[in-house]
């Protein structure tokens, strides 16, 4: 039983990761139809020069933590811009040439973090309290998990009041339900692009950093390692929807979690089946439009 | 009255004042289909102008068009400056208010949020107007658009037009599929509101368009082939059943 709950609180850690990458990803090709594969790479900036503040910092104080988290959200929020502005939107309307752009910017940038950090990857800790354990009804769970939580959830909340609550986010929501009938209103869409990509990189960049802690370590795969199972949660939870985003990362890490200790270790296995059940019975996702 | 070569645009209206929009040898594109080959159109400076032609004959895809929702090219002149280049938010905010076929509201949104979206910057918002016609939307501001009816939601769209200063407004057949109570509402709406703005207007029903309007343009294979006054073309049954494939709207129910 204390197995159970410790796979599942864990597994809600890893879920928490997986949403600040995925919710990103699902308001992006919502909005654009621009799938964007240099995603993780917002991740894996954030979590580089994170680490590098908290060295400096002193990694086990929260000073450094807290410092860490800002630069990395800052960090992916600032590279996501530029992407957006200086490649994404120059192939505007143009969809596969703004996938394949993303897909380049990718592999060069995988290959400078190769060049900056070494492929080895490097090993951090956190705050001693984030290093220890708590017992949770027989089960100790790692305290790094409930950080991780806790910053998704405040995550979702902030996006959720500034989709309900903005001009900006009422655009969002209007673009991506119908963007051509946005622009006859006499809105110039581009700068919600801009926008989307912006809010998008700094949930990777926070990502970046809890994901170091979540795992020990930073290397340059690890946003594209990541981005393969956002991917396949926002397809799941529904290409656009933010809630959906959310609770497909819980389904798939609970699930990816407690399949590879139960099932031999088929944790990969199993998210890819449950893809494919999706996808033969709901094509839309879980609370995708129809 | 003659296909091969339409009248002079203009000489018709009976207007003195100039037109707002001229169209002159618009052609359009989608998907590298050809869908206009050849339009030329003038919208009057007040009162509403007819958009007629059978279907598939790329009536929408005009207005799409003058819209920059598709490619395009021609000659576009609103107000006497030339919007054929210019991006589809630059066309909404010179004033050109767009009421698509298919009403598309925001389904996710609420009635009020649909409107607040519609505000331009730098104008008045007319909600006293649109509040006056469509009092049902100051009682359903808090409703999902998609939750409405098929004539709510064309009040909705009608009023996302109308909440704006503009210059012209292009109507997208803004009775289909609708009930015939809501057809003489939304005659009643459109007539309302060409007093305060021309429209441009995409109708079947030609009871409607013999009841609101004064001049029409229809359209052949994407060509423009007739210009005039509505009543000479409806109340001529050969040029109605050779170029709409019916007769003037004389029919009682009013319906094509």
């Amino acid at each position: 039983m204390s197995t159970a709950l410790l796979l599942l609180i864990t597994g809600i850690g890893l879920g928490a990761i997986y949403f600040l990458v995925a919710s990103g990803l699902s308001l992006i090709y919502g909005l654009m139809g621009v799938l964007n594969f240099a995603h993780g790479v917002f991740l894996s900036l954030g979590a580089f020069l994170g680490y590098e503040v908290a060295t400096r910092m002193g990694t086990s104080t929260w000073g450094g933590f807290a410092v860490s988290l800002l630069v990395g959200a800052l960090a992916g929020a600032v590279f996501a811009a530029l992407t957006e502005r200086f490649l994404v939107q120059r192939l505007y309307e143009r969809h596969i040439e703004q996938v394949l752009v993303t897909v380049g910017l990718a592999l060069a940038t995988v290959a400078l973090f190769d060049g900056i950090w070494g492929t080895d990857p490097r090993f951090i800790t956190g705050p001693g309290w984030m290093e220890t354990t708590t017992r949770v009804a027989g089960a100790n769970v790692p305290n790094d998990r409930f950080v991780a939580i806790i910053v998704a959830a405040l995550v979702l909340l902030a996006i959720v009041l500034f989709l309900r609550r903005t001009r900006y986010g009422m655009i969002i929501r209007a673009g991506v339900e119908n963007r051509s009938m946005v622009t006859a209103l006499g809105i110039d869409v581009r700068n919600a692009f801009t926008l989307v990509f912006t809010i998008g990189g700094a949930a990777a960049g926070l990502g970046g950093v809890l994901a170091s802690h979540y795992f020990g370590y930073v290397s340059p795969l690890l946003g594209q390692t990541l981005l393969i199972f956002a991917f396949i949660v926002t397809v799941i939870g529904g290409l656009g929807s933010l809630l959906g985003a959310a609770v497909a990362s819980v389904v798939v890490a609970v699930l990816q979690q407690f399949a590879n200790y139960y099932l031999w270790g088929t944790g990969d296995l199993a998210v890819v089946v449950l893809l494919a059940v999706v996808l033969l019975t709901r094509p839309s996702g879980l609370l995708g439009r129809k | 009255m003659t296909e091969q070569t339409p009248a002079p645009v203009g000489a018709t209206t009976g207007s003195s004042a100039a037109p707002v929009l001229v169209v002159r040898d618009l052609r359009a594109h989608v998907a590298g289909q050809q869908v206009v080959e050849h339009v030329d159109l003038e919208v009057a400076a007040t009162g509403v102008t007819a958009l007629l032609g059978r279907n598939g004959v790329g009536k929408t895809s005009t207005i799409k068009a003058v819209m920059g929702l598709i490619g395009r090219s021609g000659t576009i002149e609103l107000a006497g400056r030339d919007i054929s280049a210019l991006p589809t938010h630059r066309v909404a905010q010179l004033g050109v208010g767009y009421v698509p076929e298919d009403r598309e509201v925001f389904s996710g949104l609420t009635v009020t949020e649909n409107l607040r979206l519609a505000e331009r910057k730098g104008g008045e918002h007319r909600y006293d107007l649109v509040y006056e016609l469509f009092p049902e939307l100051k009682e359903r501001g808090q409703q999902a658009a998609g939750t409405l009816s098929g004539g709510q939601q064309q009040m909705v769209s009608l009023a996302r037009a109308l909440l704006n200063d503009n210059r012209v407004l292009l109507v997208d057949e803004p009775t289909k599929g609708l009930a015939p109570r809501l057809v003489q509402e939304v005659g009643r709406v459109l007539t309302r509101a060409a007093e305060v703005v021309p429209v441009l207007l995409v109708e079947q029903n030609l009871q409607v368009v013999r009841d609101l309007t004064s001049r029409v343009v229809v359209l052949t294979d994407g060509r423009s082939v007739h210009h005039g006054p509505a009543a000479d073309f409806l109340d001529d049954p050969a040029a109605t059943q050779r170029l709409l494939g019916v007769h003037g709207g004389t029919d009682p129910a009013g319906a094509v």
